[in-house]
């Protein structure tokens, strides 16, 4: 277990924006009539979003209310999964992972690194914009050392590439996220040796990517500051699928 | 060496687009009607035959655990939960089925449901991964524009397929921890029995399944059991991701036949162990919360269930982590001590208190500063933390501390003694937290 506790200075109120209320309605949705509190979790990470990457007291209080939870439920959810930061973190909030098989390929070597840029675990810089911590495995294991930064995965790091990263991040620029050695994914360095037959492939066609050209999914726009990134997040609320209704195109 | 042909992750590295049209083409969705028409019994059936077991850890075989579930509804709606909280150390072959080849899962849940009965499916996946989210969500909604699932579907039975995230907590890795995160709760396990099967997601009748075992299920039914069962070995058939980290010289994630040797996934794959294959230590098989083995016992080891169990450790996950002689093997096993600690919910004693007490022992053991009787006082403790707790984190916690005494009591030993020839302030013990 790790001890977490609510922050000692909390703002005065906490409301959902119009869109993120609307958002929320639609999320309890998803679950059967009476189990609302179901959608605890996701709602309460919108409520982080809003908030810049923490969540104050007053936003506990009002999630329980929207879910008709008692505000001891929701706190305790707050202080058991460890995502939920009790307290304000940086705009660009670091999470290295420290975990075995990052550990064995040099995440030390990074947290030095982020100590050395942006001080103490949890320490916010006095410009707002950085600050990190050590978290327990995210699961990018081959891609090792990585490290979340707010949405993305960044992998295969170095310290050298840690300090461009957070220079590049502090100067407003794009960063792409993904391994920073050039490697496809998870495939090995040096490109795939499996998956290399022509035939697998036969049926597709040039046009069968969009991905790229969609704006939702563009790194850069979802970490624009200051911005409520997750207004852009392409996990739009479906509504309950009635009979003979369409899902609302995407 | 599995040919390309017999792959069913064929866009594990996202070399292609991950979108309905290109699944389609690589083979998703193709003659999913058909399957359906076969009947809920056919497909348990054919499942059963394939040989397909859970590919989440434990290895309980898919058929037999959907057989469980209700084939009379009471009144009670049967419920699919697809266990995407992928969070085990060592592990990141789910995170590539969802941002890759996501079409595969969602036809996998559709065609499991359609098994077990059940009209709607929630799949959970762990809240850090936050574009994995995206793109899986994407890929449901264009399935559902596609009229493959929801209401009225052009498939023939009714099925809503929902995404749920967590919130950074390995604990919901756990089947009925899962189920209380979901339903809004702390994620602490429940007591078994009831099993998920009879009392599970809001109490109804519930199969949890790993993300890689629903995902593998269209190809079995599309090429048929014969063909699933001709890969690997007896009672260890199919593919199975596995993913290589730590001391290779090219970490990777590849699909390959159960019962490779490890010597072949490490040289072929993994671009041999750095520094050589004589300079490896140890491997940690399945995901951390499996014991090691030295480098003695991995020569000749085939990788599946049956292999594994009988040197005392297992598959797991099939994320092999490679540690080499630069490795120092007791700060490598308290560093997985500290990430059960961090883990534990804490509602069974002998895991909250046992894991913390593990991690600060191992610790002053790998700086040496240890008696040589406290190796025993620590096996004996795990082995009281072992089986006696509600889930099996408290297991898993003890696994690797009984691994690295199993094998490395040596190398404990030796820096005990080599501390107690250097002349030292005397160590202040740390209090519990």
């Amino acid at each position: 277990m790790s001890v977490r506790r609510l922050a000692v200075e909390q703002p005065e109120g906490f409301a959902f924006t119009p869109e993120n209320r609307e958002w929320a309605g639609a999320q309890i949705k998803k679950y059967p009539e009476g189990r609302q509190a179901s959608a605890v979790l996701p709602i309460l990470w919108r409520a982080q979003e809003q908030m810049g990457g923490w969540l104050p007291e007053p936003a506990l209080r009002y999630v329980a209310d929207i879910l008709g939870m008692a505000y001891i439920r929701v706190y305790e959810i707050a202080t058991f999964y460890t995502m939920f930061n009790l307290a304000p973190v940086g705009r660009y909030y670091v999470q290295v992972c420290g975990t075995t098989p990052c550990w064995l390929r040099g995440a030390d070597a990074i947290k030095d690194t982020c100590r050395k840029l942006i001080g103490e675990p949890g320490h916010v810089t006095p410009d707002g914009i950085f600050s990190w911590t050590e978290v327990e495995c995210l699961g990018a294991c081959v891609n090792a050392p990585m490290a979340q930064i707010n949405k993305d995965y960044y992998e295969d790091l170095t310290p050298e590439s840690v300090t461009r990263i957070l220079k590049d991040l502090k100067a407003g620029r794009h960063v792409e996220p993904g391994p920073q050695d050039g490697r496809q994914a998870s495939a090995p360095s040096g490109g795939p040796i499996t998956l290399t037959d022509p035939e697998l492939y036969r049926h597709e066609t040039p046009d069968d990517d969009e991905y790229e050209a969609r704006p939702a999914l563009a790194a850069a726009a979802a970490k624009r500051p200051g911005a409520v990134a997750n207004q852009r997040e392409r996990a739009v609320p479906k509504p309950s699928l009635g009979k003979g209704r369409k899902p609302r195109p995407s | 060496m599995l040919q390309d042909k017999d792959r069913i992750f064929k866009n594990l590295y996202g070399l292609h687009s991950w979108r309905l049209k290109a699944a389609r083409a690589r083979g998703a969705w193709d003659g999913t009607k058909a399957m359906i028409e076969r009947g809920h019994e056919a497909i348990i059936e054919e499942v059963k035959a394939s040989g397909l077991r859970g590919r989440g850890g434990a290895g309980f075989p898919t058929g037999l655990k959907w057989s469980f579930m209700p084939i009379k509804s009471d009144g009670r709606p049967n419920y699919l939960v697809v266990n995407a909280d992928e969070s085990e150390p060592g592990t990141c072959k789910d995170r590539d089925i969802m941002r890759h080849d996501p079409q595969l899962l969602v036809e996998g849940a559709f065609l499991a449901a359609f098994a077990m009965r059940a009209h709607a499916a929630y799949i959970y996946i762990r809240g850090e991964f936050i574009r994995e989210r995206e793109i899986l969500q994407a890929a449901i909604d264009e399935a559902y524009e596609a009229k493959l699932i929801g209401q009225n579907n052009v498939n023939g039975w009714d099925f809503d397929l929902y995404l749920h995230h967590g919130a950074g907590a390995y604990i919901c890795g756990e089947e009925t921890a899962l189920l209380e995160s979901l339903e809004g709760k702390k994620g602490m396990p429940r007591l078994k029995p009831p099993f998920p099967a009879n009392v599970g997601l809001y109490g109804a009748p519930t199969t949890v399944n790993n993300v890689e075992t629903i995902a593998v299920v269209p190809d079995i039914l599309r090429r048929g059991a014969t063909w699933f069962t001709s890969l690997g070995r007896p009672n260890n058939t199919g593919t199975k991701l596995f993913c290589l980290s730590g001391h290779v010289n090219t970490p990777c994630n590849v699909e390959e036949e159960m019962g490779i040797p490890l010597r072949e996934l490490i040289d072929h794959y993994g671009g041999g162990v750095r520094g050589g294959w004589d300079n490896l230590l140890a491997i940690i098989p399945g995901g951390s919360s499996v014991p090691c083995i030295p480098a003695s016992e991995c020569e000749n080891l085939p990788m599946d269930f049956d292999s594994l169990k009988a040197l005392k450790t297992g598959l797991g996950t099939a994320a092999v982590i490679v540690m080499d002689k630069s490795t120092d093997i007791i700060r490598a096993i308290a560093r997985l001590s500290y990430f059960y600690k961090h883990e534990s919910c804490g509602q069974c004693t002998p895991c909250r208190e046992g894991t913390g007490w593990m991690w600060r022992v191992l610790e002053r053991m790998a700086k040496g500063q240890a008696e040589k009787g406290e190796i025993d006082m620590l096996l004996e403790v795990s082995y009281q933390v072992e089986g006696h707790t509600i889930c099996a984190l408290g297991d898993a916690a003890a696994w690797p501390v009984q691994g690295l005494i199993r094998h490395f009591r040596h190398v404990i030993e030796a820096r005990i003694d080599a501390q107690a020839t250097r002349p030292t302030a005397p160590s202040v013990p740390l209090a519990a937290e």
